[in-house]
């Protein structure tokens, strides 16, 4: 037998998911995380998955995997004892961060404790300006005695960042090399291999975070890799990253940080390949599960990219509260929405729902295990959306009259509602709330969200998604097949792909091609050598993108560079390239204005096609309704008889009218009145509204 | 089933105002030029109705345009009548005194037509990166010396931009391609507010605010009325004397609390400065309004109703209560130290809850080089004009010690050093919290920070100096110390003036010594384990264990409880 089967394996907090793709079909498993070895799980489940598909390790062509274990240490607080050295005067810059207060109005806001205690951060005499002169050179001495004593003190891994080393790296070389007679090179990041990008604060936190999980993911990565092995697989194994992208096991050693936020990316890509398929080039992919809802924007079948991530937010979800790195990641904005998520009166008697949840333990007040505040998942029993018999496919059944209590007493009480009107409320609020960050987050990046078609999974949104949709002005909502495992899914679908980052800081009216096509070239090298590892033969696609500024300004736009090389004359398409975006984002341009590019981008990825549109199927008769049922429509706000229909019942083709439920293991689907839902040709249903 | 479709919409219609505002502000950050704007938030934006009672406002980084923007809309409405407005007038103003204290903040209000008919007023500031005049110093004697000024007027009559009064802005501002960017940008921003109300007035279809309005600003009141019921009635007095520019200034608040409402009057405060540190009315209601706010109800969003409980004055011809033509760029050096004073009364009222004094005006470094100033054009001189954002130490909490480097009340957000030297000949040599800065406490003060700073070229430069704390520190509360004073000098020696124009001559380094936030309690009183830590890491010196804490260290630095019980006993 060749070698056809793929594997993906998504580590996650509660469920290690696994998905083995075989020439004509594919399985799925569900296994418990062993947070203390994860790659325990991941064995086990390996083993019985390719049991199930009646295969052998050996018959594995790849395998695909994204873990949150850099994450958690970084939440945690479980990763190495950290050193960081840094430019003499400048080893509080970890911790003055921003200067500033996340909230506002809190005259009892802490900050988060830095990564690295101060004492631990070791000053170097040495200076580079920013344009890459040496002020002052390096004092190799201190150097070495910092590594002595870093070494008494039992540090794990080192950090080093010194100022403008994205400019010159030289100092940043020779102290690590200094500090290598002392601790092993893998344990050693350096500022200018991280995240080669201007802002101190920014990169030293992004190189700290970095060797911070280094030794715990060498360690995990290599136990994973010799487990393999010893079940006899030779496929390659390949990591998927923030940025959707897929690397190799030696580059996710180097740069672990890259690896955070990778199983939410995996939905996004599952996402992007429904787009695809059914021909959706202006998307809003929308995820909602237990505690967040997670929103991503996706035109012309890409996902939004951004540079710009926060771990471990201290305060909620408040911009501003966590660990900054700047690494590549899809733009996605999250907020503390889902099924399980509290609802409560504040002192306004406005109904306030998350950013708490009510999580698995006790659960919502209908899962019978203690709880007994409101939550979404008991107002949508309340309305009669759910049929507490059939939650979760049958495993938990719910307890209707609990939900009612829980809406009485904590919000209808207090209002004056009946409990159908809270559990409504409750609802229209929690998806008044995401629609709100929904419509925030597209204007931040000057995009609109009316007009998208909505791709819902995850096990909460399928019930919330049209509400939702109509709330941000989208007609349509996609519920693919089987949401429940996307991330793992959408690992098989990710291109080998990196992204290397530089800051030279070029104006338009001085435009430099050689010094550009340099750049460009060492970048290219840099990431095909990384992109060669998982994809030797493959062609490749190269994304350029400069970020770019009218002099003055203090933010940088991301603009979509012509190809290279360039010359003289590049001068003029580089302008022209960002005043088109300027203008999409901003409605204008300024005249007059210098123009310059601060940092640049090169993302180099396997050029996979997307898969075809899939035609729609030919009308089909519409199944008659397995019951009945009367729920509350949240468009017309009043009760209704509506159709429960089996998802499995409805074939391509047929169409089916709101006010419908459609009802499969891991979720419901809320089919409203005024819409219209059936499956397209690859079975994901589409709701549309009736002109 | 028709009371609860009102109250179901009335909740998520004031969500969703919200989040108009928030649009609207954000489409106001990602535009605007100065940095102000751009990194430290320093803009404001919201709804109104057609009474001009402010329904929501987004959150930013300044208070200082909390209620002065909200009563500028008023301002506007007397001047323009809603009647006259037509559809694409947009209106313009940056009278210190109708809008929000000084001339760099331009505030633009435009009317929203649904239908043929006024419904709302969109509001939003900005601080525009120069407005001529003597520019970013604190040494302006008239507001005439303060640059353009302009009055309530239209910057667009239905649709068609007033070309003239933009001309006159361009002559008359050092970077005129980037305000007349900005003025694009506030118009930007509230046709993104006006776009978004209509939207949603539409698919609730509704014809007016007027209900939503009352119920959003009556429900606001009660709710500040419940908080301040609860409150124990009386009438508190605090004074806090600050450095001032010529002479110290002396800022006294009685805050009384009767009923449902809070007042605080500033009677007994000092006059006027001949300098640029004069504070208007709208400026002083802005930072006491929300001193009082954020320690008695952070959560409650801010509208006409929340701003009507608490009722700010003082005696005109006070700094807090200049009128024109009193020179007013620095007006923040005040505004700043307000909710300190306003904390000196509730701290009476309400022991136990609200911080001890903290650097609170911001260490902005205003740095410059340029002809007349540091030099004559034609020299070797390379010109730079930046300010970048800094704080010093801000008060400690009655269980948590004061933030280090944190504005407060301010938000802003400081720029990286990385850039600021990108930009300029600048080299910042070192940016380090500033050992022993703060003041002792049960609860430590935050930490300043300090800054040495130099040319790369053979010049010299200039500081723009507008800094307090450098006579009166932050004093501390129940028993806690001062915060350390704040410094500027010069690496060779020499003691500069915190305010106005200093110069840093070629070759020699500026020492920025940012002052420490006060402590609370009695530092003996201090967790000894903490004390250690601080000495190891750097934070107090070492001397200040045994001599300010009355903690004794062993030579490996760990506590030695007996001796530090001796110590302690022994006061």
């Amino acid at each position: 037998m060749t070698k056809t089967a793929r594997l993906a394996v998504d580590i996650g907090g509660t469920f290690t998911d696994l998905v083995l793709a075989l020439p004509h079909c594919s399985l799925s498993a569900k296994v418990l995380t062993t947070s203390d070895a994860p790659e325990r799980a991941v064995l086990e489940g390996t083993a019985a998955i390719l049991t199930q598909a009646g295969i052998g390790a050996a018959d594995l062509a790849l395998v695909i995997h994204g873990t949150t274990l850099a994450t958690n240490a970084l939440i945690e607080r479980k990763g190495a004892r950290t050193a960081l050295v840094t430019t003499d005067g400048f080893r509080d810059s970890l911790e003055i961060a921003y200067e500033h207060r996340f909230e506002q109005y809190d005259l009892y806001m802490e900050r988060p404790e830095p990564l690295v205690a101060r004492p631990w951060r070791f000053e170097v005499p040495e200076r580079v300006a920013a344009d890459g002169t040496v002020l002052l050179p390096m004092d190799e001495a201190a150097v070495e005695r910092i590594g002595v004593a870093a070494k008494a003190e039992g540090a794990e891994a080192i950090a080093i960042c010194f100022l403008h080393a994205y400019q010159n790296d030289a100092h940043e070389r020779r102290a690590k090399d200094i500090l290598s007679r002392h601790f092993a090179p893998e344990v050693i990041a350096i500022s200018s291999e991280v995240c080669p990008e201007i802002r101190e604060y920014e990169r030293t936190s992004t190189t700290v975070a970095n060797a911070y999980v280094l030794p715990l993911m060498e360690r995990y990565l290599r136990r994973l890799e010799d487990g393999l092995k010893a079940i006899g697989s030779t496929a390659p194994l390949l990591l998927i990253m923030s940025s959707g992208g897929i690397t190799t096991v030696e580059t996710a050693r180097r740069f672990p940080i890259r690896l955070v936020e990778s199983g939410p990316a995996g939905g996004v890509i599952l996402a992007q390949m429904i787009a695809a398929e059914s021909g959706i080039s202006r998307a809003l992919s929308f995820d909602m599960g237990g505690t967040t809802a997670k929103i991503t924007l996706i035109d012309d079948m890409k996902p939004q990219q951004a540079r710009h991530f926060e771990i471990a937010r201290a305060a909620r979800f408040v911009k501003g509260s966590g660990i900054p790195v700047r690494i590549p990641v899809i733009d996605m904005v999250e907020i503390g929405a889902g099924g399980g998520s509290i609802a409560r009166v504040d002192g306004l008697g406005r109904i306030t729902v998350g950013p708490d949840s009510a999580g698995s333990m006790p659960g919502p007040a209908c899962y019978g295990r203690g709880g007994t505040m409101p939550t979404v998942t008991d107002a949508d029993l309340v309305l009669s959306w759910l049929d507490p018999a059939r939650f979760a496919g049958g495993h938990i059944t719910l307890d209707a009259a609990a939900s009612h209590t829980a809406c009485h007493t904590f919000v209808g009480n207090t209002l004056g509602m009946t409990p159908p009107e809270a559990a409504l409320a409750i609802t229209e609020i929690v998806t008044e709330t995401m629609a709100n960050a929904a419509r925030v987050h597209a204007v931040e990046n000057g995009k609109e969200t009316s007009g998208r078609t909505m791709i819902a999974f995850g096990g909460a949104a399928p019930l919330h998604a049209v509400r939702m949709a109509q709330k941000l002005g989208m007609d349509r909502v996609l519920v693919p097949v089987g949401a429940g495992v996307g991330s793992a899914h959408g690992f098989l679908a990710a291109p080998p792909g990196y992204e290397v980052v530089r800051t030279r800081l070029v104006s338009l009216n001085a435009f430099d091609g050689p010094l550009v096509n340099g750049l460009y070239d060492s970048m290219r090298a840099e990431a095909e050598a990384v992109v060669r590892l998982g994809a030797p033969d493959a062609t490749l696609l190269e994304v350029r993108t400069g970020f770019m500024r009218y002099r003055g300004q203090g933010h940088e736009v991301a603009v979509a560079l012509p190809a290279g090389p360039y010359g003289a004359d590049s001068e003029a398409a580089f302008r022209t390239a960002f005043e088109a975006t300027y203008r999409a984002l901003y409605g204008r341009t300024i005249p007059k204005l210098e123009i310059e590019v601060l940092t640049w981008t090169l993302s180099l990825a396997e050029a996979k096609p997307l898969p075809a549109r899939i035609p729609d199927p030919p009308a089909t008769a519409a199944p008659t309704p397995s019951g009945m049922r009367r729920i509350m429509d949240p468009g017309v706000r009043q009760l209704v008889d509506a159709s429960i229909y089996d998802r499995a019942s409805l074939l391509p083709g047929a169409r089916i009218n709101g006010p419908a439920v459609i009802v499969e293991a891991e979720t419901s689907t809320l089919v409203p009145e005024g819409f219209r839902a059936g499956p397209n040709a690859a079975g994901h249903i589409l709701i549309e509204r009736i002109a | 089933m028709s009371k609860m479709i009102g109250e179901i919409e009335i909740q998520i219609l004031w969500n969703r105002l919200l989040s108009v505002v928030e649009e609207q502000a954000q489409t106001l950050v990602r535009t605007a030029f100065s940095t102000a704007a751009r990194e430290a938030g320093d803009i404001s934006a919201g709804v109104f109705d057609m009474k001009g009672r402010m329904l929501a406002q987004a959150v930013t980084g300044t208070p200082g345009h909390i209620n002065s923007m909200a009563r500028s809309v008023v301002h506007f409405l007397d001047a323009f009548p809603a009647e006259t407005l037509k559809d694409g007038d947009i209106l313009i103003t940056n009278d210190p005194w109708k809008g929000t204290g000084h001339l760099f903040d331009l505030t633009v209000v435009t009317p929203i037509f649904l239908d043929g008919r006024t419904v709302a007023l969109f509001a939003c500031t900005t601080h525009v990166v120069d407005i001529g005049g003597l520019g970013v110093s604190a040494e302006g004697r008239q507001i005439y010396h303060e640059g353009l000024y302009i009055p309530l007027m239209h910057l667009a009559r239905e649709g068609r931009m007033n070309e003239d009064l933009l001309g006159i802005v361009r002559a008359n501002v050092r970077e005129p391609v980037q305000v007349v960017g900005d003025i694009y940008a506030l118009v930007a921003c509230n046709e993104t507010g006006g776009k978004r109300l209509r939207e949603m007035m539409r698919e609730f279809n509704l014809a007016d605010l007027d209900h939503l309005g009352e119920e959003i600003i009556s429900r606001s009141r009660r709710a500040m009325a419940d908080i301040i019921a609860k409150l124990p009635q009386g009438s508190w007095t605090a004074r806090m004397t600050i450095d001032g520019f010529e002479a110290p200034v002396t800022l006294v608040a009685t805050l009384t609390i009767s009923g449902d409402r809070v007042l605080v009057d500033f009677t007994g405060t000092s006059g006027l400065s001949r300098y640029a540190i004069n504070c208007p009315m709208c400026y002083t209601e802005a930072y006491t309004s929300f001193g009082v706010k954020a320690a008695l109800a952070p959560w409650i969003p801010n509208n006409t109703g929340t701003l009507d409980a608490v009722i700010v004055t003082a005696p005109e011809n006070t700094i807090l209560n200049a009128p024109h033509p009193a020179a007013v760029y620095a007006r923040s050096v005040m505004g700043h130290m307000l909710p300190d004073v306003v904390y000196g009364c509730l701290d009476q009222a309400l022991p136990n809850t609200v911080p001890a004094e903290g650097t609170s005006s911001l260490w902005n470094l205003s740095l410059l080089a340029g002809h007349g100033l540091t030099g004559m054009e034609g020299s070797a001189i390379r010109t730079f004009n930046v300010t970048t954002f800094h704080s010093g130490g801000a008060g400690a909490r009655p269980q948590q010690d004061g933030l280090s480097a944190t504005p407060f009340p301010s938000g802003v957000r400081n720029v990286p050093i990385e850039i600021t030297e990108a930009i300029t000949p600048l080299i910042v040599w070192r940016k380090e919290l500033r050992r022993g800065s703060g003041g002792p406490g049960r609860q430590r003060g935050g930490l300043g920070q300090r800054m040495e700073i130099a040319n790369r070229d053979d010049a010299a430069f200039g500081i723009q100096a507008r800094f307090e704390r450098g006579v009166y520190p932050a004093r501390g509360r129940s028993g806690g110390e001062a915060g350390a004073k704040g410094r500027l000098s010069l690496a060779t020696g020499a003691s500069l003036a915190i305010k106005g124009l200093q110069i840093i001559p070629a070759g020699d380094r500026l020492i920025v010594e940012m002052p420490g936030g006060g402590g609370y309690g009695d530092p003996f009183a201090r967790d000894p384990a903490l004390v250690a830590r601080d000495v190891r890491y750097g934070l107090i010196e070492p001397a200040q264990a045994e001599g300010e804490y009355g903690v004794v260290l062993t030579t490996k630095g760990e506590v030695n409880a007996a001796a530090t019980n001796r110590r302690r006993a022994s006061r």
